[in-house]
């Protein structure tokens, strides 16, 4: 546990615990254990109007949610907490019952907490159908079936999508397969990587330096173990937190220790004749020995199971209004087929309207909420999700928290404390208004800044207040230009009479051998445009 | 004269044992203004906006009216950090933070919960072959000063000398209590001779290191240094009387309201382990501290409607704001059961209290076992007699009656074992 505010991670909140997971959750600096979730919360909102239709769904409607992790099962415990007593059923490719995935990077890693101690409290009157253990293979619109992949086919009246991402491999699966290569997404990923860093390796080599990457180089340090971290970009968190907030990181990883390499990329990874890692080329020509490389990349999105649906699924995610209604890849809305988490795409008011891709655990949360609501509602008492998002992340002794959206900003400025000391607040504006704000080891001010970014108050924000640096000077934020990850993919429009124009989506195999995408998308960092 | 504002009015001794209705009125403005002219904030949305707002401060040398001749502290002796803004806060917190609770010291209150069951279960021996009592002076007071002893190495002992000081400390907040003038001398005084106590304990801890956080804090050795030994002092002062003058609050309240409801004590009888739910609903229907009359706006501050100038003095009324009925549904019951209970009683933003772990423990550990072993137990007055302070809130006396005290319990029961192993999970 390290960082100023440390963040109380309580894994499997039992029954008899739940009031100190609860006082827990009050204290935790960066509210992030929502705990009301699943069984904690029985506070009945009660639905609006009865409208015939909804209530009628509500009593005997099925309802399918494939991915049974946060999204998923948050959905589910909001179905039911809503009234839904039709049949529920979810489907995920994993064996295990929902867990959680932020400790695995955290307090899995440095063996605080075993992988297997991280499970989401699931309510005990769910009554939900589990298939896990089994991915969906297919959607079929027409008939309202998902294919399983051993076959089963499971009908639904309503979809919800929340099937999450997957790490971007190492492009090459031959050295991808060497002994000593990780990614870090599930819980066994987390368990292997764990029981490889206790064993004290040699040399850890990081690549990539997003929130993950950057999270897995502190446990290493923590555990003492030497670990280069090399990064394509100017420095870490470029991607989510701009050039001049990632400096910062950088400094914070060198005084760490960490060997931060930036402006490098890894170019190939090499094995001993019994296929073990033992050193990786980088793209300056030097070569480093290590016999653990973690491929923090980004990631890419689970949709392959949708291809041929004629949803808008593709490598940019489902495309979703803010609604969680599913886009066709006609652009048009659906009504039966949802959306949430890590794989929905949807336009927020406040970022221009501009699609959001967020990769964050309470995005996953509020949304999964929003999408089960409005499943089971009629048109006139659906929600949007317009959250302002907002995410954290503890490394080298810090807890790092953002509200908004840094990476949509121009210019930043550091606003409330001192950067040299790592506990600071920076305000992100684009085109003259605060759309976000980051806080080192100063968490708790952010409901300030959020409540500015919902007013989209001017910026540089003006204004007199405790522990001012001495230069508020806003400065360009350096972010790195963010296009949708369209180098996969593509869509092609056919036809000619309005009633006959139709959406292909063309998918474009990579090439093995070919260089890494420039501009990598870290798992936290959002991607607009439409 | 005109008739005074309702926050005056809230003030007045009349209002202490059911100021309620009058929150419910200063909330119709969330931002009211009492007769000294400060800005009195009553809503909840409105009062967590501003403790998470830079633009307070806590700082009462940022006041208008604040002038650097006019001696506000002890001479030599800096402010203590519940009175600080960031950076010098942060700090002083940090450092504190190192000998109490996690990341570093995850162990401490885990290490006293056991300690503290005893202590409890010894006060309530006393009573035996008693059928009445005040519950201030038999329990609900030394309890927690015998843990805030422990918990800072202090000898027990001591507790006349320092109660003075703490009692004058205290007295002083409390506007009731004469001018302005004369209840800052009186703080002051206090404070200095509280101080130099601590300071007495320092130096001979210097020589013969003890236990507690004091001799940890004076030998401390991290990274950042450690505190001087003036900061210590009023540091030390701090926690010790936020340490015990709002908990004997909040166990006093607790039984008052548990007795109001009887049908929740028998529950907690028969259910000890309903207590955390329910410290927490104490928190929010009859919290020990009601407002936090010590903020400053650093810049002009247009909140709910109203605009607080620059230097303007803020006054944030926890207890109103935790019985918002926009915030919570039904506010002005008593519910143990309350899901997602979210209070004030606490405070918020970067000066949220310091011991809310060490406070809850203390009254989940005390509330259960007095429902418990005190046998029929019931009021011998109602109301009681309120202490004057409007701000620290709590009866004076609690005079009860009962049949029996039953014995105590041979091993400790399974749910304070059940705290034991969470809190040393965490
Ligand atoms: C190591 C790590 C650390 C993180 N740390 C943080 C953090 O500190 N802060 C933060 O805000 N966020 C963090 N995140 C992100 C956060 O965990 C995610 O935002 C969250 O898990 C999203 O939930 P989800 O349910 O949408 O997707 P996921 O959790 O990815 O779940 C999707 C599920 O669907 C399954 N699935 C996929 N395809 C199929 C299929 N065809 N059929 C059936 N099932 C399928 C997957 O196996 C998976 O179980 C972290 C993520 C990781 C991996
Ligand atoms: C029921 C018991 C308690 C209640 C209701 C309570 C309430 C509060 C409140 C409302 C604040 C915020 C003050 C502000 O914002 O200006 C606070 C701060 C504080 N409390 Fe408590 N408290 C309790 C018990 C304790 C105990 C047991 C300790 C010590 C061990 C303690 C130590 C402190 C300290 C040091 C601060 C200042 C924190 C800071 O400025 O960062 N309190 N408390």
């Amino acid at each position: 546990m390290r960082g100023d505010e440390a963040l109380w991670y309580d894994p499997e909140p039992g029954d008899w615990q739940r009031e100190n997971v609860l006082r827990a959750a009050a204290a935790c600096p960066v509210q992030a254990m929502r705990v009301e979730q699943a069984h904690f919360r029985d506070d009945s909102r009660v639905p609006a109007a009865a409208h015939g239709d909804a209530d009628a769904f509500r009593r005997t409607g099925r309802i399918v949610i494939v991915g049974a992790s946060l999204a998923g099962l948050k959905a589910a415990a909001t179905l039911r907490h809503e009234g839904f007593t039709g049949s529920l059923t979810l489907i995920g490719d994993e064996p295990y019952e929902p867990y959680d995935r932020p400790p695995l990077s955290k307090q899995v890693l440095d063996g605080w907490v075993p992988a297997q101690r991280t499970a989401l409290p699931v309510p005990g009157d769910l009554d939900a159908r589990w298939r896990l253990g089994v991915a969906a293979a297919g959607l079929d619109l027409a008939r309202k079936q998902v294919l399983l992949a051993d076959g089963e086919e499971v009908g639904f009246d309503r979809l919800l999508i929340a099937t999450g991402v997957r790490p971007r491999p190492w492009p090459d699966p031959a050295q991808a397969a060497l002994d000593g290569v990780f990614v870090l997404d599930t819980r066994d990923d987390a368990a292997r990587l764990q029981e490889r860093l206790a064993a004290g390796p040699r040399r850890v080599l990081v690549i990539g330096g997003g929130f993950i990457g950057s999270e897995t180089a502190s446990v290493c340090r923590d555990l003492g173990l030497p670990v280069t971290v090399a990064e394509r970009g100017p420095a870490p968190l470029v991607g989510a937190l701009g050039r001049v907030i990632g400096a910062i990181a950088a400094d914070m990883q060198r005084d760490h220790g960490v060997d931060l390499r930036c402006g490098v990329f890894a170019k190939a990874l090499a094995g001993d004749s019994s296929g073990r890692l033992c050193s990786a080329e980088l793209s300056d020509g030097s070569t480093l020995d290590a016999d653990v490389a973690i491929v923090a990349l980004g990631s890419l999105r689970n949709v392959e199971w949708l291809d041929g649906s004629g949803l808008a699924a593709g490598p940019w995610g489902v495309g979703c209004d803010s609604g969680s209604r599913a886009f066709t890849l006609d652009g048009m809305v659906t009504d039966d087929i949802f959306a949430a988490g890590d794989v929905a795409r949807f336009p927020h008011p406040l970022y221009n309207y501009q699609f959001l891709a967020l990769q964050h655990w309470g995005n996953a949360v509020a949304q999964a909420e929003i999408a089960a609501h409005n499943m089971i509602s009629a048109q006139t008492d659906r929600w949007p999700h317009l959250a302002i998002p907002s995410f954290w992340s503890t490394q080298f002794d810090t807890e790092i928290k953002s509200v908004g959206v840094p990476s949509f900003a121009d210019e930043v400025v550091i606003t409330q404390g001192s950067a040299a000391d790592r506990r600071f607040v920076a305000a992100y504006g684009h085109r003259g208004r605060v759309t976000a704000a980051v806080a080192f080891n100063q968490a708790k001010w952010l409901e300030f800044y959020q409540s500015l970014i919902e007013r989209s108050a001017p910026f540089p924000p003006d204004f007199r207040g405790v522990d001012e640096p001495a230069d508020r000077r806003p400065v360009p934020a350096g972010m790195p230009d963010q296009p949708i990850p369209g180098d996969q993919a593509t869509v092609e429009v056919t036809g000619h009479n309005p009633g006959e124009r139709r959406t292909a989506l063309v998918r474009r195999r990579h090439r093995p051998g070919a260089r890494l995408p420039q501009q990598r998308r870290d798992r936290h960092g959002p991607a607009q445009s439409l | 004269m005109a008739q005074p504002s309702l926050f005056d009015q809230v003030v007045d001794f009349g209002s202490r044992a059911d100021p309620y209705p009058l929150y419910a009125e200063l909330r119709r403005t969330p931002v009211s203004r009492a007769d000294d002219g400060s800005y009195v904030v009553s809503t909840y949305q409105a009062i967590v906006a501003l403790l998470h707002d830079p633009r307070v401060s806590s700082d009462r040398r940022h006041r208008a009216d604040y002038a650097e001749d006019e001696d506000e502290f002890v001479p030599g002796l800096p402010p203590s950090f519940i009175g600080l803004d960031p950076p010098g806060h942060d700090r002083v917190r940090r450092l504190l933070t190192r000998h109490f609770g996690p990341p570093h010291d995850p162990g401490r209150i885990t290490s006293m919960t056991a300690g503290m069951a005893d202590i409890v279960a010894d006060l309530i021996g006393h009573l035996a072959g008693r059928t009445c009592c005040d519950l201030i002076e038999d329990v609900t007071y030394p309890f927690p000063v015998t843990v805030i002893c422990r918990l800072l190495g202090v000898p027990r002992e001591d507790e006349p000398r320092f109660r003075v000081w703490a009692d004058a400390i205290v007295s002083s907040i409390d506007p009731t209590t004469g001018d302005l003038a004369a209840r800052k001398r009186r703080r002051l005084d206090a404070a200095a001779d509280l101080a130099s106590y601590f300071g007495e304990l320092i130096d001979a801890g210097r020589d013969r290191p003890g236990n507690g956080m004091l001799a940890e804090l004076v030998a401390d050795d991290g990274p950042e240094g450690r505190l001087s030994r003036a900061e210590l002092m009023s540091n030390a002062s701090l926690l010790l009387i936020a340490g015990h003058e709002t908990t004997v609050n909040l166990i006093a309240n607790g039984m008052l309201t548990l007795l109001r409801h009887p049908q929740v004590l028998q529950r907690l009888r028969r259910q000890p382990a309903l207590s955390a739910r329910l410290v927490e609903e104490l928190l929010r229907y009859e919290p020990p501290v009601q407002f936090l009359p010590n903020r400053t706006a650093l810049d002009d501050i247009d909140i709910a409607g109203t605009i607080i100038p620059r230097g303007g003095q803020v006054t944030l009324v926890l207890a109103a704001g935790s019985r918002d009925p926009e915030h919570v549904p039904d506010p002005g019951r008593f519910d143990p059961d309350r899901p997602d209970n979210e209070h004030l009683g606490f405070g918020g933003g970067i000066h949220y209290c310091f011991g809310a772990p060490l406070a809850r423990i203390e009254a989940q550990i005390a509330l259960p076992e007095l429902a418990r072993r005190l046998e029929n137990l019931r009021l011998a007055a109602d109301p009681p007699p309120y202490r004057p302070n409007p701000l620290l809130r709590g009866p004076a006396q609690l005079p009860v009656r009962f049949d029996r005290v039953a014995p105590a319990p041979a091993t400790r029961s399974r749910d304070q074992r059940i705290t034991e192993r969470h809190l040393h999970h965490v």
